[in-house]
């Protein structure tokens, strides 16, 4: 059963990913990447992080992406014309590809050795009290650097939205 | 495991059933709350006061013509009502109306599934529904249903932010996400809810999260993505039939939702406001009993011939529920029950009351209102409720 949901939804994640590269309306590639976050965070929920997987809807697939949305719809933004390749791309494209997921291959098998599985829901630290812990122990300067790092992107913002006002 | 699948499946027909039958009434209640509270009848012709009047507008809306714009976005035009009543409905499942009930020797809970991360589920689904209203307003190819579209998820991203501070602050002070034992936190009696529970009382919280529910589920004073006088109808200008009618669906059912959640985060959830000691379980029989009895009363002395007939029979129905009531078998889950419904019915009641007395928001002010003021309140708030719970544990 397990095995059945995790196929499903790491093939929905597979080919909405690929939609939102293929698809020309700008509109239609955001919601292809909410489909992602969407069954990434079933994915999460299979594994028994609960916790993360709600985060990642309410965070990703809710927030962001609501926020995608709006400003394509603001900038009313229309579908991009398909432009003929160049010869390069054409050529090096594909073995570039593969050379790419070969590599990602490479690694993954270098990193955790051929006995190692994943169990399903065999990961216990997914609660909010384990969640929130790890936050404020191990992981605190992580944290308060992340926090610095989007007041910055903030204060940006703000500098570049008042010059366009003067 | 089997027996666990039937009860299951038995459950989410019977929730799904009266989910509807509550979102088509809730309308009937809201058309009759307003007229009275403008000084008319409301609906009055299809059935006794007007009750078949649901009935009567669902038939309407399924036999109606069900129109497709030209140059629309086909497949997002298509998905947006589904979206948004899918999203408003899923949040149901979570939410609990009572405490244990046996029948037949299984044993229970009065709720379709309890998460250990409810609130989230909630949040979740809610923040989901966003979709829906912007989806359907950009794919209409209307300029009046983008821009309701706009306005809506600007309005709902904006406030998400208080209403999501003013949930934590109860969670802080119960520590737990779940829904079931939330309540169960809070039992005893009206002193121990959230809303009035040292060591801060949430009545901020709760003041908080109403406001920002209201805007959540689009209801005046906060309907600025379907302003008539400006926009039409904002986002659902271009649907018609069904489709209009899930998105009207969806409006309820996540009024339902919000009121919900408002009674389990802040007032205890089933519990009644005073122990069973004192009497709190007579209190349903009486109220019951009282409206029987009154409506008895006047149809002894009728103002209309109809009335004759019809006060009679609903003073009888509410004497045999009071009756009901007062069995000792069904007692221990039908007065809980009853406890949810009156509060989330008194909450309901406060968005009909609301929609009948508020004129709308100016757009700036809408969002100055949310950033500038509820936004800093609700983030004061759940800091002094940390502080006081840091301090007190």
């Amino acid at each position: 059963m397990d095995t059945i949901i995790f196929l499903i939804f790491a093939i929905i994640a597979v080919v909405c990913a690929i939609n939102v590269v293929v698809q020309t309306h700008p509109i239609s590639s955001a919601i292809s990447l909410v489909g992602v976050m969407g069954s990434l965070a079933i994915l999460y929920l299979l594994l028994g992080a609960e916790f993360l997987a709600a985060a990642q809807v309410i965070v990703y697939a809710g927030a962001v992406m609501v926020l995608f949305v709006f400003v394509i719809m603001l900038l009313n933004a229309g579908a991009e014309a398909k432009k003929g390749r160049s010869f390069m791309a054409q050529l090096l494209g594909v073995p570039l590809l593969i050379g790419l997921l070969g590599l990602l291959a490479w690694f993954v098998q270098r990193l955790y050795p051929v006995g190692t599985t994943v169990h399903f829901g065999g990961f216990r630290g997914g609660t909010a009290q384990d969640v929130g812990r790890a936050l404020f122990t191990s992981y605190l300067l992580p944290f308060e650097v992340t926090s610095i790092l989007i007041l910055i992107a903030i204060v940006g913002a703000i500098v570049l939205a008042r010059k366009e006002l003067d | 495991m089997d027996s666990f699948i039937v009860i299951s499946l038995i459950k989410v027909v019977l929730v799904f059933a009266v989910l509807m039958t509550t979102l088509a009434y809730l309308q009937w209640v809201e058309r009759k709350v307003i007229a009275h509270i403008q000084v008319r009848p409301g609906p009055y012709r299809v059935g006794p006061h007007g009750l078949l009047q649901p009935l009567a507008d669902v038939i309407k809306l399924i036999t109606k013509e069900d129109l497709m714009p030209p140059y629309v976005n086909r497949p997002l035009y298509l998905a947006a009502p589904f979206l948004a009543i899918t999203m408003a409905l899923l949040s149901i499942s979570v939410i609990p109306f009572g405490p244990t009930i046996e029948v037949a020797g299984y044993q229970t809970w009065m709720q379709l599934t309890d998460l250990n991360i409810g609130v989230l589920f909630v949040l979740a689904a809610s923040s989901m529904g966003v979709y829906g209203i912007a989806l359907a307003g950009w794919s209409s190819n209307n300029k009046y249903a983008l821009l309701g579209g706009l306005r809506s998820s600007a309005q709902m991203i904006s406030y998400e932010l208080p209403l999501s501070l003013a949930i934590a602050a109860p969670l802080l002070i119960s520590n737990t996400l779940s829904l079931r034992e939330l309540v169960e936190r809070q039992s005893g009696s009206i002193l121990s809810w959230n809303v009035l529970h040292g060591p801060f009382p949430q009545i901020f919280s709760f003041i908080i999260f109403l406001i920002a529910g209201f805007a959540e589920t689009n209801r005046v004073p906060f309907d600025l993505p379907e302003a008539e006088n400006e926009l039409v109808a904002g986002f659902h200008t271009e649907y018609s039939s069904m489709k209009f009618a899930s998105f009207f669906m969806a409006e309820y059912a996540n009024m339902i939702t919000v009121s919900c959640m408002a009674t389990l985060l802040f007032l205890g959830g089933w519990d009644a406001p005073w122990p069973a000691a004192y009497g709190s379980s007579l209190v349903p029989a009486v109220i019951f009993a009282f409206a029987g009895v009154v409506a008895l009363y006047h149809g002894m002395h009728p103002a209309r011939r109809r009335d004759r007939l019809t006060l009679p029979a609903f003073g009888i129905i509410f004497l045999i529920i009071a009756g009901i009531f007062l069995l000792p078998m069904v007692q221990s889950w039908l007065v809980p029950l009853f406890w949810f419904c009156a509060k989330t019915g008194t909450i309901l009641f406060a968005f009909m009351w609301i929609r009948g007395t508020l004129p709308r928001f100016r757009y700036d002010q809408l969002m100055g209102f949310t950033w500038k003021f509820l936004f800093p309140v609700a983030m004061v708030n759940l800091l002094v409720t940390g502080l006081l719970v840091a301090l007190v544990s």
